[in-house]
């Protein structure tokens, strides 16, 4: 059986047999160059969405519906003791900025907003709707 | 089985299912596919039929699966997680020593085409012979992977290739195959519906908890909305499966021991089916006059079936 080391990677390389392991390192969950999280699929995007850690209840519910498994999750335990997830931040190499987060978050202002590609982040939080213009 | 309560919670699992696959942005495939495979923390052996899910997948050289996977034919994934599941019962045996203290679960994906068409037969025997696993059906009503073809899933009215629309063609004629009831009647432990509406997530994880946890085959019809091919905009995928569940299009419900019929979502308000229609490119063309008599129809078969479940669940049988 071929092993990584031994993989070509041209399609019309491949051995008879070969197997493309997801992990470089089981046991600690290293993932390896052939798993698709290494893979970048950013410039799909014409927008991304941008996270507001400030207004975000972890609700949870842009880590259940994004397809692309961008949220990336920290577990916290709460004050009654019980593990949870904080959302610290989104994979922007995975994701490809279909807007799901962004429509599914309940935060009366949304902590998830579509900005253009080319506005930083730190920019995108300053421009962030407050409340009074909320509606309109 | 693992206990699926609270999402803040649900949200620790480490994702075993990862980004950087080739669905289309907003596909609703990604979606169900997580869940399942998260609803777990057993050992996973996955066969997936071909269609958008295992050719966006499994690009050369990269795997999206943290899970052991396996690429079968269009028509045979039920046949693959039979074989697996055969297998490794019986090396298990053979040698007790073989994988001693995993539990180890079989699950298959297909897509529609892959499932109440072509790969019919295998699940069906797969079913008969009573293998231990759970089969899901990624229906998002055609053979989408290869440009929208109708397939017997696809429901009255719709537009696709094969069925198009035109001066003469309202769509798709025949009515959508009740794979889901087809399935209870093979008398399958468990048989239930999902799809990855804003209030359903749980059900969707817990229904996957229950079909992987259950010895025996177990099915589950996820309603797939499709972005691409249905024509609606990438970030509505959540909001068209809800409406597909307001409007009765796509009831949740669940059938036990191929005859106990729970309905695990009553609407409040049940809206009208055109909610759900207006919001599709591929039912465009039923909101001209000419065609209006169809989304009355389909109003009437809605209204019929939800009828029939309701019933159904009173009745206890
Ligand atoms: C025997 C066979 N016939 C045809 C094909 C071509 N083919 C690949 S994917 C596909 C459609 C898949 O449709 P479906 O199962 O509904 O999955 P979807 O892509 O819609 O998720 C077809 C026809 C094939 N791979 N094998
Ligand atoms: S825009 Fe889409 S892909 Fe990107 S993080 Fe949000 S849900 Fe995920
Ligand atoms: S959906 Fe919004 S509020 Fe909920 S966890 Fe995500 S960003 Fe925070
Ligand atoms: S064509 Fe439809 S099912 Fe296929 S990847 Fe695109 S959105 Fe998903
Ligand atoms: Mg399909």
């Amino acid at each position: 059986m071929a092993t990584p080391k031994e993989m070509m990677t041209t399609w019309d390389k491949i051995q008879f047999g070969a197997v493309l392991p997801s992990f470089e390192d089981p046991a600690n969950k290293v993932r390896s160059k052939f798993n698709s999280y290494n893979y970048k699929v950013a410039d799909w995007r014409v927008e991304k969405p941008v996270f507001n850690r400030n207004l975000c209840i972890d609700c949870d519910f842009c880590w259940v519906f994004c397809p692309d498994s961008c949220f990336e999750v920290e577990e916290v335990v709460n004050k009654r003791g019980k593990k949870q997830a904080k959302i610290v931040g989104i994979n922007y190499d995975l994701c490809k900025g279909c807007g799901v987060c962004v429509e599914v978050c309940p935060t009366p202002i949304k902590s998830l907003l579509m900005f253009s590609e080319f506005v930083e982040n730190d920019e995108a939080l300053k421009q962030w709707p407050k409340k009074e213009d909320k509606k309109d | 089985m693992k206990n699926i309560t609270t999402l803040k919670e649900f949200a620790c699992t480490p994702d075993r299912f990862n980004g950087g696959h080739r669905l289309c942005p907003g596909c609703a495939h990604g979606m169900i596919v997580r869940e399942v495979v998260n609803a777990t923390d057993d050992d996973l052996v996955i066969s997936t039929a071909t269609g958008c899910l295992e050719v966006c997948t499994a690009i050369y050289p990269y795997t999206s699966w943290d899970v052991s996977w396996l690429h079968i034919g269009f028509e045979n994934a039920a046949a693959g997680i039979s074989g697996a599941e055969a297998m490794y019962k019986a090396l298990s045996k053979k040698n007790k020593s073989y994988n001693p203290d995993k539990n180890v679960k079989f699950v298959a994906f297909g897509g529609d085409g892959g499932t109440y068409d072509i790969g019919f037969q295998s699940l069906s025997g797969a079913t008969e012979r009573g293998h231990d696993f759970l089969y899901v059906c990624l229906d998002n009503e055609g053979y989408m992977n290869t440009g929208a073809q109708r397939s017997s899933s696809t429901p009255i009215g719709a537009h696709t290739t094969t069925s198009p629309r035109g001066k003469l063609s309202y769509g798709e004629k025949n009515r959508k195959k009740d794979l889901t009831m087809i399935m209870a009647a093979h008398g399958c432990p468990y048989v239930a519906t999902a799809t990855p509406g804003s209030k359903h997530w749980k059900d969707m994880a817990q229904k996957a908890a229950k079909a992987i946890s259950t010895v025996g085959p177990t099915f589950i019809n996820a309603l797939s909305p499709c972005t691409t091919e249905w024509k609606f905009k990438p970030e509505d995928t959540v909001e068209i499966s809800d409406l597909a569940v307001e409007t009765c299009m796509f009831p949740l419900f669940e059938i036990e021991d191929g005859h106990k019929l729970t309905v695990n979502y009553k609407p409040k308000n049940k809206l009208p089916v055109e909610e759900y229609l207006s919001k599709q490119g591929r039912f465009s063309h039923l909101f001209k006059p000419e065609n209006r008599w169809v989304i009355e129809e389909i109003q009437k078969e809605v209204d019929r079936y939800w009828e029939y479940l309701l019933r159904r669940e009173e009745a206890g049988v």
